[in-house]
């Protein structure tokens, strides 16, 4: 296997009963690649992500995440990945300080550590006066931004982003995509979801699932020229328009 | 209106006309869902008054629940019942029955017909959706209340909702949408631009864009990121983000050229690029009243 690759997926198949959430999913992403995962709703996106993240065993194929088998060494994945969605990320009745320290510990960091990158972490983003402060009461915003940091708290080689962005206003999304850049250029591999198309434009390569398959995968430009699109939403419509799933 | 001491409405002031397709742009903790809660008449505002086709919310209540049509952002129809169980629920409710007003219903509900006997809480996030939708216009409402009716929902989903919004405003009904997506004001009659409680601004999508105030650029190049740092270092750039397969720059009117923005661009070590003035979208408008009014809060 090539040493730059950090997940690799050959066959993948996961079914639930004799429903084919992920019909033969073959792909591979680079260390340090931004590589967008899209798909309408209930192409089994959720469902890969789950085996990437080792939640869900495959049914069948090859998955390596991380240099550990998608089968036997599931922890080991779970240790060395990192996990943000904007549906569930933080503790809202916590403080940013508890939260930091409860998510630290579950991703096994170790307590002089966690107080040591607990504190770095707040000071780069400007968080001192809220330490003490529960995380309710941070501008949404900053609960993106310490959400992000909290999943990337035990330097995880991968980080999985589920839909990071969905609800936010247009600086703050547009600010959360220069964090992932920054984290990309840092050497983190960055695996993201998003219904924004725009933002699609953004990452290094991109796959886009339409009824369990994995019909298109290559880079923005390569694939608009493909389907001779001006912009990502088009190839998205032409590509997704004909799933047959509801 | 307030929460406590949150001022999740901070007077608030607007008109919709029969008919019109009027939306409500703006992001999560706008206030979007509590004036649409406050239209529906499902919370009480802590001052000021609204009235919809004469009827005050508050104390004509009865008679607005009558006139409304209200999709809430959360799916809130009954997950054990089935489709067509949950149409007639809403349908018995208003006193009326699904058969007379089917043609209102009649293109959108053929979709979810071959399901028609599926629990709602089995449907996908799409379909779910257009069930919702029936369920709010099987009354015949004069006025639809719809609050994020496509968040979370992918791109191809979002456009056929919309597309069925613009048939029902050929109906003659009065809609007001709320959504966080600027693509979607484009197919608005009028939008309101909200953030923290304040409504921005209130016009046509077209006239949105024409008052935008600066020169704006797309810059292409491989390295984005690099762009907007180097940018963001002079001063004589009022804002650069990324936006699509560019970074948009705007810059005071008239103030700095084509040609000197990539001179600037090549002095900081960013070369092959491709620079051209573009007109603004309602996200570059939105993104510039934001800034301005952060800075005038500050």
């Amino acid at each position: 296997m090539d040493n730059n690759v950090v997940i690799s997926v050959k066959n993948l198949v996961k079914k639930f009963g004799s429903f084919v959430a992920n019909d033969s999913l073959t792909f591979e992403v680079g260390s340090g690649e931004i590589f967008g995962f899209l798909g309408a709703n209930g192409a089994g996106k959720t469902t890969a992500i789950r085996i990437l993240c080792g939640l869900l065993e495959p049914t069948s194929g090859d998955i390596i995440v991380a240099g550990f088998n998608g089968y036997t060494q599931r922890d080991k994945i779970k240790a060395n990945i990192g996990y943000m969605s904007q549906k569930f990320s933080l503790y809202e009745d916590l403080t940013v300080w508890e939260n930091i320290r409860l998510f630290a510990g579950i991703y096994g960091v170790s307590r002089k550590l966690i107080q040591e990158r607990a504190n770095l972490l707040i000071e780069n983003l400007g968080l001192e006066d809220y330490r003490n402060r529960p995380v309710a009461d941070l501008p949404l915003g900053w609960k993106q931004k310490l959400a992000f940091s909290v999943a990337m708290i035990h330097k995880p080689t991968i980080i999985f982003l589920d839909e990071p962005t969905g609800g936010v206003d247009p600086i703050t999304r547009r600010r959360f995509w220069e964090m992932i850049y920054e984290a990309a250029d840092a050497g983190t591999t960055v695996f993201v979801t998003t219904h924004y198309m725009d933002e699609a434009e953004y990452c290094n390569r991109i796959s886009i699932m339409v009824d369990g398959k994995i019909v298109a995968l290559d880079t923005p430009s390569a694939l608009k020229a493909e389907y001779n699109a001006e912009s990502m939403d088009e190839v998205f419509v032409k590509l997704a328009r004909n799933s047959q799933r509801v | 209106m307030s929460y406590g001491q949150t001022r999740a409405l901070k007077g608030a002031t607007f008109a919709v006309d029969e008919g019109e397709l009027f939306g409500l742009i703006g992001p999560d903790g706008a206030g979007k869902t509590t004036l649409i809660r406050i239209l529906a008449s499902l919370l009480v505002p802590s001052g000021g008054s609204a009235t919809m086709c004469g009827a005050d919310v508050v104390r004509d209540y009865q008679a607005i629940r009558q006139m409304v049509g209200y999709m809430p952002g959360r799916f809130s129809l009954y997950q054990d019942l089935t489709v067509r169980e949950n149409l007639e629920f809403f349908a018995s409710v208003f006193g009326t029955t699904v058969e007379q007003n089917y043609r209102l219903i009649e293109d959108i509900y053929k979709m979810l017909e071959p399901f028609a006997n599926r629990p709602a809480g089995k449907l996908s996030g799409g379909m779910k959706q257009k069930l919702a939708l029936s369920c709010a216009l099987i009354h015949k409402p004069k006025v639809l209340l719809l609050d994020e009716p496509t968040t979370g929902v992918d791109a191809v989903s979002r456009k056929e909702f919309w597309t069925m919004l613009r048939k029902l405003k050929n109906e003659g009904i009065t809609m007001l949408v709320s959504t966080p997506y600027m693509d979607e004001a484009a197919q608005c009659d009028r939008i309101a631009l909200i953030q923290n409680g304040d409504i921005l601004q209130i016009e046509s999508p077209k006239q949105i864009v024409d008052s935008y105030a600066y020169d704006l650029f797309g810059i292409e190049s491989k390295r984005p990121n690099a762009v907007i740092k180097a940018l963001r270092a002079d001063s004589r750039f009022q804002s650069s983000f990324l936006f699509g397969h560019e970074v948009h720059l705007s810059v005071e009117r008239e103030s700095i050229s084509i040609g000197a923005v990539e001179q600037f661009l090549l002095e900081n070590g960013i070369t092959s690029i491709a620079i051209k003035q573009i007109s603004p979208t309602i996200e570059d408008c939105f993104m510039s009243l934001m800034e301005h009014q952060n800075a005038t809060h500050i």
